[in-house]
């Protein structure tokens, strides 16, 4: 259809300018500059919880005391399984990295190994968040039941507010940030995820050998050490500060 | 076309093409800007007269909105966010960077067309869906959005707060999350385009003004419309999931709802990060084409070229440190005024920067009164008289006293709206001929700028001395208040001036339709310019430059270059031996 375009246009002389600056194909700067955009706004939520934080700065909880569980055990381990999360995320960008790279050499076999873990590895923390939700939502010692008390983004353990029967002091926005920034920044693992796995499939096919090169791979790495870098942010600002 | 006949559907509508881009873009600018004048329009005749019969509002608004021809007070609130949300996002934002992004782009780099042009076309196509979301929910039952068009919470964050917070203030979500994908996906693609595409030796100094300005307004646009995206979100949390991020104690009908512990100045905070920014990605692009129209009409070389481009870098940064002045009187701490105080009045510099080389550049100019260059000198015009209210405003001490009042509304309309309405006329009236490979009718052009010019004064103008006197914005009517009883009158002479200059506006766009299909055919230069988008063919083909692209091999601005015989010199001329480039003094 509209694909006609390319046709007309002789792609020899598309570019007709001297040297391409920075060397780096539109794709890729396109790439670049999303996240950049994407990046602000990360900023302005994070800037967001950072106003809140100030407006309660008395009364805003201490993560480290919140964020105690870990699956399989009752011990009191404050934030180790947020670190384990952490711990996955930088691992599969590692993966990335040599997936990438395994790209560069044309090495089909390589990538496709490599992009399936990073794959695992994003999946593994979706997983997890999910988990940390719904731990999250049960309060300590699992005081609600998740599905029999109809718990939602604002009724839950920690978002109601400053009421009598209330035994932690937390307003309501300390649990609405936790659900929107982490849910927020879930949303692009997720999508992170699915682009993956539709590269992958590529890869498998051969798609990218036909093309000549795997600057595909290259692309969707941004993206996924851009989600990588924004979840130490996250970690950072929620979790920690 | 190259013998090749396209489909209807690829060659208009679903066009990959720049140049066809650039027109649908304007089109449905142009068509967006005739609802958003028209319902100023109305609401207009109902602040001069308040409370009287017009048969035309019943006509257009129907026995609901305009019983017995009188205007719902509802509807007015309503008239007037959806005209300002209109004028501000759809025309002068999408309907200005838009058109002539797409345009000047390809064409004055020197490239064959932008970087993705599927990504270009579907900039286009999120823009027209959100056009169409926004005029839709003109006719939603209890109305469209009335909480203003910076839709502050609480208003805007309780379906229940207002008739038009309901599913009118959804759509108006709908449609601005729309418009951020659109603007998303139209500034990537021009910042990659001009640093990727630029053809043999167009160096980023031998770039004409307006791609440097159309260039900083992508890259404003894409650093500040994600953070509004991040309120938005937010703003919809709180309509739909029952958070309060920005709600704290509100009371309706005596109720107290359990909204606890929200701000709504961090809703401010967001927005107007954006929405400051967002007055430059619509001054930016005014400021662009006025350079190249003032450089080229003048027929001189535009005075103090890497000035104009420091100013524009100044201004582009500036924009993101000022939000703060939108807020002196929204609770903010009185510290932050004095910080933001200083940042606003810094941005006087380069403001005044270019104005002062503007006026140098007009300076003992050979001056072609071209339609093209009356508006353009129309806008340095709007921009020293609503700069000059800026210093005022900028100051907390000052504004103060008149914020909120007509002052505001006098100074944003002609510092903003008009400056940059001026040189998108001026833009049309100079790039028809590319546009559409004919020539507007100029008899028409003078008319419509004279007309136009002294309407906008006489609209805007004796808003001033209301907004001096304390007379508040967005109120329905004024009648009810003895202190406000003779300067609520001028509202009359506001009302006949933007009466008249609203009708003008169908003359220009008699004009505009008369002349895509009869107007005399264009020649290849007609304003004897020197950028590159004057050396393709009239008939547009895809690929712009029938054979090799062109080089370059001097600045945009060789005009009246002694050493040649011609008064231009285009870009794509060789320097001669021991010729200077023009470019880096």
């Amino acid at each position: 259809m509209a694909g006609e375009v390319t046709k007309i246009i002789d792609q020899k002389t598309l570019w007709g300018g001297g040297r391409s600056p920075f060397s780096v194909s539109y794709g890729k700067m396109m790439m670049w500059f999303f996240l950049i955009s994407d990046a602000l706004t990360f900023g302005g939520l994070l800037a967001s919880l950072g106003f809140m934080k100030h407006k309660y700065v008395d009364v805003w909880p201490v993560s480290e005391q919140i964020f105690t569980h870990f699956p399989f055990t009752h011990a009191h381990l404050p934030l180790l399984y947020v670190a384990f999360m952490t711990f996955i995320l930088i691992v599969s960008s590692v993966t990335m990295v040599l997936a990438v790279e395994a790209g560069h050499r044309k090495d089909r076999k390589n990538v496709t190994f490599w992009l399936f873990l990073t794959v695992i590895g994003g999946a593994i923390f979706l997983g997890s968040q999910a988990w940390e939700w719904s731990t999250f939502i049960a309060g300590p010692d699992g005081m609600i039941s998740t599905w029999a008390d109809n718990a939602t983004l604002t009724q839950n353990f920690y978002g109601r507010g400053f009421t009598a029967d209330n035994p932690i002091l937390a307003p309501v926005q300390y649990s609405q940030f936790f659900f929107f920034v982490t849910g927020f920044h879930g949303t692009h693992v997720l999508s992170g995820v699915v682009i993956n796995l539709i590269i992958l499939i590529g890869v498998m096919q051969g798609k990218y050998e036909k093309v000549g090169h795997y600057e595909m791979v290259e692309k969707v790495g941004l993206y996924w050490h851009f989600i990588d870098l924004v979840w130490v942010f996250v970690f950072t600002f929620y979790y920690l500060v | 076309m190259s013998g090749h006949k396209e489909p209807f559907i690829t060659k208009y509508l679903f066009s990959y093409d720049h140049k066809m881009i650039s027109r649908q873009f304007l089109l449905t600018g142009t068509i967006m800007a005739f609802v958003g004048m028209v319902m100023s329009l109305l609401f207009r005749l109902q602040l001069s007269s308040p409370g009287e019969s017009f048969w035309i509002l019943n006509f257009l608004l129907g026995d609901k909105w305009a019983p017995d021809g009188v205007l719902d007070p509802n509807m007015y609130l309503a008239l007037v966010t959806i005209h300002g949300t209109i004028m501000v996002f759809f025309l002068l934002t999408a309907g200005l960077s838009g058109t002539f992004a797409n345009l000047l782009i390809p064409l004055q780099i020197g490239a064959r067309d932008m970087a993705s042009g599927m990504l270009n076309m579907l900039s286009y196509w999120f823009f027209f869906g959100s056009s169409v979301v926004m005029i839709i929910s003109l006719f939603v039952e209890a109305g469209p959005a009335a909480g203003g068009w910076t839709v502050y919470p609480p208003l805007s964050a309780l379906p229940e707060a207002m008739p038009g917070s309901g599913l009118g203030m959804t759509l108006w979500l709908v449609s601005m999350s729309l418009f951020i994908v659109s603007s998303l996906l139209g500034g990537l693609n021009y910042i990659v385009t001009i640093i990727n595409l630029r053809t043999k030796g167009m160096s980023m100094t031998r770039l004409p003004l307006s791609i440097w300005a159309l260039f900083l307004t992508a890259i404003l646009g894409v650093l500040s419309f994600p953070v509004l995206f991040a309120a938005a979100l937010l703003l919809i949390f709180d309509r739909t999931f029952g958070t309060s991020f920005y709600l704290s104690d509100i009371f309706i009908a005596g109720e107290a709802l359990d909204r606890t512990g929200g701000s709504p100045l961090l809703y401010h905070h967001l927005f107007w990060f954006l929405g400051h920014p967002e007055v430059y990605i619509i001054l930016l692009p005014a400021l662009g084409l006025t350079s190249e129209i003032i450089s080229c009409n003048s027929r001189k070389p535009i005075f103090g070229y890497r000035a104009m481009i420091g100013s524009l870098l100044a201004i582009g940064f500036l924009s993101f440190i000022v939000w703060g002045h939108h807020m002196y009187i929204s609770g903010m701490n009185p510290f932050l005024g004095d910080v933001f105080t200083f940042t606003t009045l810094l941005i006087a510099i380069p403001s005044a920067v270019k104005v002062f080389n503007y006026l140098s550049t007009l300076w003992q100019g050979k001056i072609n009164f071209t339609p093209a260059m009356m508006f353009a000198v129309a806008m340095v015009s709007t921009f020293i008289t609503g700069g000059v209210t800026g210093i005022i405003l900028a100051d907390a001490a000052l504004d103060i006293n008149v914020h909120d009042t007509y002052f505001v509304v006098a100074h944003f309309h002609i510092v903003m709206g008009l400056s940059a309405v001026m040189a998108m006329f001026a833009g049309v009236y100079h790039w028809f001929p590319k546009m559409w490979g004919r020539m507007l009718n100029k008899k028409l052009g003078y008319i419509h700028f004279w007309i136009t010019f002294a309407c906008a004064y006489g609209v805007f103008f004796p808003q001033h001395i209301q907004g001096l006197a304390g007379l508040p914005r967005r109120y329905y009517s004024y009648s009810e208040f003895p202190m406000f009883e003779g300067v609520a009158d001028i509202a009359m002479i506001v009302t006949v001036f933007a009466v008249i200059g609203g009708l003008i506006q169908f003359l220009f766009l008699f004009n505009l339709v008369y002349s895509m299909f009869r107007g005399p055919k264009a020649p290849q230069n007609p304003w004897r310019s020197n950028t590159l988008e004057w050396t393709t063919p009239v008939e547009h083909m895809h690929g712009n430059w029938p054979g090799e692209l062109p080089t370059v091999h001097r600045w945009a601005y060789d005009y009246s270059n002694p050493a040649h015989e011609e008064d231009f010199v285009p870009q794509i001329v060789p320097l001669k031996d021991g010729e200077v480039d023009g470019g880096g003094h």
